[in-house]
């Protein structure tokens, strides 16, 4: 008799080996990326199942709500011809094959290591906010990775800003902070001076 | 109720007695909530016409007050015109894309004290990740259309709400650090003792720029760029008929008041009354997400549309840069001995 969480397992689990495959062999890009979307949702499920409700929730705040928005963001702007995707599927099959079915033995052989050995959770643990225990954890035993793999982040950050800053010389780009800054004296002149009467008459008369 | 489902359904009866239980709460949460969204739109439009010196809707009904029940009949009898070069299956997934979270995120809004769905320990958390996934409903709109100017306004949307959620983020990470915890609950108890112990006085510029943000998150006015009239029609539904059309606006208002909640919850002290003696009750929350909503009305009858390029200077150049500062402030402080005003 199968328990009612294992029930949500398996349905979690299905849909999320499911959209994975719909990932890699779906026609087009943004059916892909949207497949994506709904396998980082279903793995967060089987985390909440885990009570790992931080690990779950960062997951889809980070990988949902802005990493694959920018993917879509690029995906969607693409000039996609369907048909030129499709082609040479079976010619890679093979190789895909063998490098899929590697990294699947390689991860056999990594999980079935001593210390993937892992134990069912703690139920001491379960009373306390795991948001707090990770971010204990994280600010000191484990201080100097982070702000390493932090500083690592910003060298990433501003590596890529800086390749992909590029002024164009033609550009008629506007400065917000110039035209915010403006005064009225800067755009209006008011000029005293007397009515240009004579001068229109003169004019008319010229033309006579 | 227990018993009786475990006699129906044997060992999983308990569970099913369960979501039974839960699916009545949600239920109990979300009719209340589309029965505001829907006065919610008379009374933007009747404040609106005011602020403009008009009437406002007054025909059906006693004052008008029954135009909002009309409104929903005469978008659920329309056509659903299907454009011919769409994406048919995701043209329909993305209201309902645009739906799910918006009301997904009310399971953690805690009404009054223990008055919640679900109590979790990081409901703060939940609710940036739910409010985060709305975008999607607006960008597979603008894509499925297969229209440019639903596709410009998807675009333009995705780009502003991705910056002002760091903003967002930022401000809510100043509110955490005051209450000691990611719990909306905990949030407002930590809160008690009178107006003058709300967050939104150590908080105030942080108040100002979730508010702020708030409303370009909401794609409201002046910070609509995603359907703006003049420049592409309407954006991105301007392809949506109907009640597809009605549900991308029931969404909007939903967030709205889900956004006007989340700010008097956390700066303004929820359900507690302003000054001590006077009982704490949840008319006291609904009085503040009144006056917030307000003043979302009052900001669109007020502010002509922002610029784009304006926009995103605001966010990432203004907003971005003053909480981190204030965050940076708040921290420094409650290390001194004035840090019990940060509390």
């Amino acid at each position: 008799m199968i328990e009612f969480k294992d029930f949500v397992f398996y349905a979690l689990s299905f849909v999320l080996v499911a959209s994975g495959l719909s990932v890699i062999t779906s026609r087009n890009p943004v059916t892909a990326a949207l497949s994506l979307v709904l396998a980082f949702f279903n793995a967060a499920g089987i985390w909440l199942l885990l009570q790992a409700e931080f690990l779950a929730i960062v997951l889809v705040l980070v990988y949902v709500g802005a990493v694959m928005v920018l993917f879509l963001f690029v995906v969607m702007m693409l000039d996609i011809n369907l048909d030129k995707l499709r082609e040479g599927f079976w010619d890679y099959l093979p190789m895909a094959g063998f490098i899929g079915l590697l990294m699947m033995v390689e991860m056999v052989l990594v999980f079935k290591t001593k210390e993937f050995n892992l134990s069912p959770v703690d139920d001491s643990l379960k009373s306390i906010s795991n948001t707090e225990v990770i971010g204990n954890t994280l600010y000191s035993t484990y201080v100097l990775p982070f702000e390493l793999a932090s500083v690592v982040l910003l060298i990433a950050i501003v590596s890529a800003i800086a390749l992909t800053l590029r002024d164009r010389k033609d550009s008629k780009k506007i400065n917000s902070s110039d035209q915010i800054n403006i005064k009225r004296q800067d755009r209006v002149r008011l000029v005293a001076m007397k009515s240009e009467e004579k001068y229109v008459k003169s004019k008319t008369k010229d033309r006579k | 109720m227990e018993a009786l489902m475990t006699f129906i359904f044997g060992s999983w009866g308990s569970d099913i007695a369960k979501t039974l239980w839960i699916l009545l709460k949600i239920i109990a949460v979300v009719l209340p909530l589309m029965l505001s969204v829907a006065y919610l739109t008379y009374f933007e439009r009747k404040v609106i016409g005011y602020m403009q010196v008009r009437i406002g809707p007054n025909r059906v009904g006693y004052h008008g007050l029954l135009q909002p029940i009309a409104d929903a009949l005469k978008l659920l009898f329309k056509e659903i015109i299907l454009p011919t070069a769409s994406n048919k299956i995701l043209f329909f997934l993305a209201p309902v894309l645009a739906i799910a979270p918006a009301f997904a995120a009310w399971a953690v809004i805690p009404f009054d004290l223990n008055l919640v769905i679900a109590d979790i320990d990081a409901s703060l958390l939940y609710i940036i990740a739910m409010t985060s996934i709305a975008v999607y409903g607006v960008i597979i709109a603008g894509w499925a259309s297969n229209s440019k100017y639903a596709f410009l306004g998807s675009l333009r949307s995705a780009a502003q709400i991705v910056s002002y959620e760091i903003a967002m983020g930022f401000t809510l990470v100043g509110v955490l650090m005051c209450a000691n915890s990611l719990n909306l609950g905990k949030i407002v108890i930590g809160q008690v003792g009178g107006f003058w112990h709300w967050y939104v006085w150590p908080l105030f510029p942080l108040f100002i720029i979730y508010f702020i943000s708030a409303v370009a998150e909401t794609n409201r006015a002046p910070f609509d760029v995603a359907e703006g009239e003049s420049e592409i029609v309407a954006g991105f539904h301007v392809e949506y008929s109907g009640m597809a059309f009605a549900i991308f606006f029931l969404a909007e208002y939903a967030n709205m008041i889900l956004v006007s909640m989340l700010a008097a919850l956390m700066f303004l002290g929820g359900w507690l009354s302003p000054i001590p003696f006077i009982p704490d009750s949840f008319l006291w929350l609904l009085i503040k997400v009144a006056f917030l909503l307000f003043c979302f009305l009052w900001f669109r009858a007020t502010f002509p549309r922002y610029r784009y390029d304006q926009i995103m200077r605001l966010g990432w150049k203004i907003f971005i840069p003053i909480t981190i500062l204030w965050i940076v402030f708040i921290g420094g402080m409650m290390q001194t001995s004035w840090g019990y005003l940060f509390h």
